[in-house]
C-alpha cells in the first residue's frame, strides 16, 4: 500500500488530502477532503490526472482581438500542450456569446472549448 | 447637480454586488460611476477558472462570473456610467466626478460605497538595480497583454514574487509558448494560495525558488537577464550567492495596494495594516454614510468572499439610507500574536447579526489554534491544520455573543501555535 499527499486544486480552499493506494493502483481511501468533489479530484489525480484548460482564440472581424475560452470540462493533464497547438490554430468569427462553442470535440476527447466572455 | 441615494465608486465585482444588494433592500436611485470602458473590473482579464465555487458552487471564469453580476444589473434600474472618474467626495457625501460625455458631474447622495479594488505594486517600490530596459512588467501587465490585446509580452520568462496573479501568469505564458525559468520569493514560503502553486508551477515543473530575489537587471533597449540571489533572514540578499539567469521577460507579482487615493483625500483615516479605510460590521467608515467593501478595504484571496463583503456593505448603505443604521458603541477589534489586522474594526455591539472577523496571519502556523478573546474572557476558539498569510481567514462571533461585551471593550484574535 502506497500514501500520498494530495493539495487538492478543486477550490481555492486547498485542503490537503491522504489518499491510500493499493499495491493494484486502486484507491482505497480518501482523508482530509472537506468535500464530494474534493473525494473525485483525489481519485482521478492518483488514476487518471485531469484539468481544466483556459486560453484565448483569436477572434475575426470584430472589435476584440481575442476571445478567453475554457474547456467545458477537464481535460487529461497530459493533453493539454497539444490541446493549446489545435486552440492557437483555432479562430471565431464575431459576434461570439458566452457559452459558444468554439471547437467541439478537442483531439478526440469528447470535450468542448467554448466562449467565456461576449466579443462584439 | 444630479440626485441620488446612493453612488457607488467602482463597477468591479464589489460595486456591482453593493449596488444589487441596495437595491434589493430597498434604496431606489443607485448609480455606479466606472473608470473603464466597461463593468467587471479586474475579472475581465482573468481569463483562468477557480471563480464561484463558493458563491454559485460553480466553477467559472472571470468574465463568467462577473458576467453574471453584469446580467443581473441590466435587470435593474441600477444605472451605470463607465468611462467615468470620480475626483472627490466632499465633506457632505457629494460627489464630484468626470468623463467625456457629461464633462463634470456633481452628483448629491444619500450615501456613497467605496469600491475601487486595488493595483500591483510596481517596480518602483522595488529597488532592484538596472536600466529601464523593455520586458519589466507587472504580472497584471503581461495578463492583460495576453488575455485581452492578445500578444505575448516576452519568451524567456522570470517572475518575482509568488502571489497569485504571479504563478497564474506562469502556467499562462507557459502555455502559450514561453519558457518560465523560475519563480522567486523573498519570504520563505509563498504568498498565492496552495492550489496555484499545483497547477500553476508543479504541474509544468517551473521551479519554486523560496528565500530568493533579483538583485539586478540587465540589458539596455531589451532585458538580457536578471541577477538572482538567496536572502537571509533579515531579508537581505546574501553576498557570494548571486546567479545570472538569462531572460528577456520579469514579471512583478509582488503584492497588491488598495487604491484609495479618494479615500484619503476625503480624509478618511487608513488601517496601516490594510492600507484601507477602517469600517464597523456593516463597513460603514469613520464618516457617516461612506460604506467600504471589496480590494479597497482589505486584499481579498477570492472574489466569492469581495461579493459576499459588498453585499454587507450593500445592506448598510440602506439601512443607513433608509435611517436604520445601528449606532450603538462599539467594541473594538485587534489582532494579536501572529494576526496582523481585522476587518471589521469595529464592531456596534447592538448589532442584528452574526459578524465574521476576517483577518490573515503574519506567518505560516502548522497545527494551531485561533482564540478569540474580550478582557481575558475567551468568545470562542477554532482549530486549524494550517494557516499561511497568502489565505484569508475568518470567524464567526453570534450575535448574542456580541451583544453581551461591554461598551469599549476590545475583541482579540491571536493565533496560538
Amino acid at each position: 500500500m502506497e500514501k500520498r499527499e494530495l493539495v487538492c486544486v478543486a477550490c481555492p480552499l486547498g485542503c490537503r488530502i491522504t489518499v491510500e493506494i493499493g499495491d493494484d493502483k486502486s484507491v482505497l481511501s480518501v482523508t482530509g477532503n472537506t468535500c464530494k468533489r474534493g473525494e473525485e479530484y483525489a481519485k482521478t489525480e492518483c488514476t487518471s490526472p485531469t484539468r481544466m484548460l483556459t486560453t484565448t482564440v483569436k477572434v475575426t472581424g470584430g472589435k476584440a482581438v481575442v476571445v478567453p475560452v475554457k474547456s467545458a470540462s477537464p481535460l487529461p493533464k497530459g493533453l493539454l500542450m497539444d490541446c493549446m497547438k489545435v486552440i492557437n490554430k483555432a479562430s471565431a468569427a464575431a459576434p461570439v456569446k458566452i457559452g459558444d462553442t468554439v471547437i467541439s470535440d478537442i483531439l478526440g476527447t469528447g470535450v468542448d472549448i467554448i466562449a467565456t466572455n461576449n466579443a462584439e | 447637480m444630479l440626485n441620488y441615494e446612493l453612488v457607488v465608486v467602482g463597477g468591479g465585482p464589489a460595486g456591482m454586488a453593493a449596488a444589487l444588494e441596495a437595491k434589493d433592500n430597498g434604496v431606489e436611485k443607485i448609480i455606479i460611476l466606472e473608470r473603464a470602458q466597461t463593468l467587471g473590473g479586474i475579472l475581465e482579464q482573468c481569463i483562468h477558472t477557480g471563480f464561484g465555487l463558493h458563491y454559485f458552487g460553480e466553477e467559472l471564469s472571470g468574465p463568467e462570473y462577473a458576467g453574471r453580476f453584469i446580467d443581473l444589473l441590466e435587470k435593474t434600474d441600477i444605472e451605470v456610467k463607465t468611462d467615468t472618474m470620480v475626483l472627490d467626495i466632499a465633506s457632505d457625501n457629494t460627489v464630484t466626478a468626470v468623463n467625456n460625455k457629461d464633462g463634470l458631474l456633481r452628483i448629491k447622495t444619500k450615501a456613497v460605497v467605496l469600491a475601487m479594488g486595488c493595483r500591483e505594486r510596481p517596480r518602483g517600490a522595488l529597488s532592484i538595480a538596472g536600466s529601464r530596459c523593455s520586458g519589466i512588467m507587472t504580472a497584471g501587465t503581461a495578463q492583460k497583454y495576453v488575455n485581452i490585446e492578445g500578444y505575448m509580452p516576452g519568451h524567456e520568462v522570470v517572475i518575482l514574487g509568488s502571489g497569485d496573479i504571479g504563478l497564474i501568469m506562469a502556467r499562462r505564458m507557459t502555455l502559450e509558448g514561453a519558457k518560465v525559468k523560475m519563480v522567486c520569493e523573498l519570504m520563505p514560503y509563498s504568498g498565492g494560495l496552495t492550489r496555484n502553486i499545483v497547477q500553476c508551477l508543479e504541474d509544468f515543473g517551473i521551479p519554486l525558488k523560496l528565500s530568493c530575489t533579483v538583485v539586478a537587471t540587465h540589458g539596455k533597449d531589451r532585458l538580457e537577464g536578471v541577477t538572482i540571489a538567496k536572502v537571509g533572514a533579515d531579508l537581505k540578499p546574501i553576498p557570494g550567492t548571486e546567479e545570472y539567469v538569462p531572460c528577456d521577460t520579469l514579471l512583478l507579482s509582488v503584492g497588491l495596494i488598495p487604491e484609495n487615493e479618494l479615500s484619503k483625500n476625503t480624509g478618511l483615516a487608513l488601517d496601516r495594516v490594510t492600507n484601507g479605510p477602517s469600517v464597523d460590521e456593516y463597513r460603514e467608515t469613520e464618516r457617516a454614510g461612506v460604506f467600504a467593501c471589496g480590494n479597497v478595504l482589505q486584499v481579498h484571496d477570492l472574489v466569492d468572499y469581495v461579493t459576499e463583503e459588498s453585499q454587507i456593505a450593500g445592506k448598510g448603505a440602506a439601512k443607513y439610507i433608509k435611517g436604520e443604521k445601528i449606532s450603538s458603541e462599539c467594541a473594538e477589534t485587534h489582532g494579536e500574536g501572529g494576526v496582523r489586522y481585522i476587518v471589521p474594526q469595529r464592531i456596534n455591539i447592538k448589532t442584528d447579526s452574526d459578524v465574521k472577523l476576517y483577518f490573515r496571519v503574519g506567518a505560516v502556523f502548522e497545527n494551531a489554534k485561533i482564540v478569540v478573546e474580550c478582557d481575558g474572557a475567551e468568545l470562542l476558539s477554532k482549530k486549524k491544520k494550517k494557516l499561511t498569510p497568502g489565505e484569508m481567514e475568518y470567524v464567526t462571533l453570534k450575535q448574542a455573543v456580541i451583544s453581551q461585551l461591554p461598551a469599549g471593550s476590545v475583541i482579540t484574535v491571536r493565533v496560538e501555535a
